[in-house]
């Protein structure tokens, strides 16, 4: 007798938890499908590379010669992005989790979140004919000056649209990224730890030194991979702005190239071996950035008791 | 190490609204003075104007005098920062820094007022506020082990540790052992017990056995009504407050007719 309520099932409400489970499976099982079938595609395309003559290569050396030079340009300007948009992101997230008005907070956040809106080619335009022309007065001082430093080497140039032009319209590209994340990860600081650390007499910035950075440490760090993510594939804008050519250690000198910029540029008229290589060079690319996130990953668990989250 | 508190004619207002209302009560030093009352009486708001962490919370002002020794901490050239500095704090809920080890914790104080110390100063100084915490034995083969990876009534005493390693003048604990099972609850009693007789301690608690366990004073706050301000309503000796208080309303609370 009293058995029977045990085996008892209410039909719908475990049909409703069947739908929902059978459809986060979908979900998840589409995004690995997704993945592995662009993974195929830039393989399967790229084979032929591989066993291409190396003098048939763009630059005639092999493929190695020819991507080289653009993995270390897709770098370079990734992490001058950064560089210079990390600290950034990290400064304008805090000031509007801790230090503004509340009022005027929020709109501010707004703003900036209103930066990740505007289109790439935007920015590159803007990159291209405003950002450059300023920046080259400022290039040709530093070869004048630093030029004995090789990043600064001359001669300078005199568009202004080089390496370090390009990065910089990066970081105010991914600033926005950044400070976004950051923001909301400050502002999930526990209470608790906030009032613990001004308790003992710390001032504002020891306070958030002792309980609001190291708790956003993972965040600031997936912050910045989302960032260098973006920084990394970014195409149009750095297409636009970059006057691209040779590797050239002088970030103030015109030269260099990254991958996704190489790709779109040569895009359309390419076929056949060359279509290939473009492709293999996308493969690459997507091999850096699998190797990125896999680091940082590796960075944010490395340090997973003292979290907080246990 | 040890000074006393002199509260005079202390309103505490958030923005408009009179939280806390005309407060006088003289603390003495190695002494622990208990606080109690129903909930929302504002015993929690005036405890946090001691050390002016009230002003954490957006509008928090006062008028009055709080005197430390005879110095005022409302002084208009006064640092909350320097305040806090000396008189230390723990909380309803235990809160070591996660993020940090056991013995960084316990330095966390410490390195605020004086950036340099010698290892072996810092070794000698966990050592003793741990013990001073009553918790050296059980945490001192896993000092660089997570604060949070221990029991809340450790992490409680952990905190305690943190509070007396910068050598406060008075500790405040605010409600320490709500979150507490009875045998931590006892432990840190006892921790009390000791406790004063280095520092002037101040403890809110909802707990009137606790008060009548731990305090030599105790005084007794009450509203008259919700959106009214919390009062002190009677101060003297523990024993006198719980035998026979003064007040009708003390004597009803303290015999359990309300609250």
């Amino acid at each position: 007798m009293s058995t029977t309520t045990l085996t008892e099932t209410r039909g719908a409400g475990q049909s409703g938890d069947k739908i929902f489970s059978g459809a986060t499976l979908a979900a998840g099982c589409l995004i690995l499908a997704v993945l592995f079938s662009v993974a195929v595609f830039l393989l399967v395309q790229a084979l032929p590379v591989a066993s291409a003559d190396p003098a048939e290569i763009t630059g005639g050396a092999g493929f190695t010669t020819y991507i080289f030079p653009i993995v270390i340009g897709t770098i370079v300007a990734a992490a001058i992005a950064l560089l210079i948009a990390t600290p950034l992101g990290i400064g304008v997230a805090l000031f509007i989790s801790h230090y503004a008005p509340r009022r005027f907070a929020q709109g501010f956040g707004y703003v900036i979140d209103l930066l990740a809106a505007i289109p790439s080619v935007v920015y590159g335009a803007w990159g291209y004919a405003v950002l450059a022309p300023e920046l080259a007065k400022g290039y040709a001082w530093l070869a004048e000056n630093l030029g004995w430093i090789p990043i600064f080497e001359g001669p300078a140039s005199q568009t202004g649209r080089t390496m370090l032009t390009a990065g910089i319209v990066l970081a105010v590209m991914v600033l926005p990224i950044i400070t976004s994340l950051s923001r909301e990860i400050f502002l999930q600081t526990p209470n608790l730890h906030e009032e613990a650390a001004l308790a003992m007499g710390a001032t504002r910035w020891e306070m958030i030194r002792m309980a609001v950075l190291p708790f956003a440490r993972p965040g600031i760090i997936s912050a910045a991979m989302l960032g260098l993510g973006r920084a990394l594939g970014e195409t149009m804008a750095v297409a636009l702005v970059l006057s691209g050519g040779a590797l050239s250690a002088s970030l103030i000198a015109s030269g260099n190239q990254t991958i996704a910029a190489e790709i779109a540029l040569n895009f359309p008229e390419a076929f056949g071996l060359r279509l290939s290589e473009l492709i293999a060079a996308g493969l690459v690319l997507f091999v850096i950035t699998l190797a990125v996130n896999m680091v940082a990953r590796w960075i944010i668990t490395r340090h997973k008791e003292f979290s907080g989250a246990n | 190490m040890s000074k006393r508190i002199d509260v005079k004619d202390l309103n505490v207002y958030y923005s408009k609204f009179l939280a806390v209302e005309g407060v006088n009560i003289e603390i003495k030093p190695r002494s622990v003075t208990a606080f109690i009352g129903p909930s929302g009486c504002g015993k929690s708001t005036f405890l946090r104007t001691l050390n002016r962490m009230h002003e954490v919370i957006p509008g928090a002002r006062v008028e009055g005098e709080v005197l430390l020794d005879g110095d005022n901490l409302y002084d208009q050239n006064v640092d909350p920062v320097t305040v806090r500095s000396q008189i230390g704090m723990v909380f309803q809920r235990p809160n070591p820094f996660p993020t940090m080890s056991i013995r960084d914790n316990v330095l966390a104080g410490v390195k605020l007022n004086n950036k340099r110390i010698s290892k072996s100063d810092a070794d000698n100084l966990v050592e003793k506020s741990l013990s001073g915490a009553n918790l050296w034995n059980e945490v001192k083969d896993r000092l660089d082990r997570p604060g949070s990876g221990l029991s809340g009534g450790q992490q409680q005493r952990l905190c305690i540790a943190r509070a007396i390693a910068v050598s406060p003048e008075v500790i405040l604990m605010d409600e320490p052992c709500s979150a507490l099972d009875p045998i931590s609850t006892l432990a840190i009693e006892d921790l009390i017990n000791e406790l004063k007789n280095d520092y002037t301690v101040v403890i809110v608690t909802h707990n009137m056995q606790q008060a009548a366990r731990v305090s030599d004073k105790t005084a007794f706050f009450n509203i008259a009504g919700t959106g009214k301000p919390g009062k002190l309503i009677e101060y003297g000796e523990t024993a006198t407050i719980f035998s026979k208080p003064s007040v009708k309303a003390t004597e009803d609370y303290v015999s359990g007719r309300f609250g």
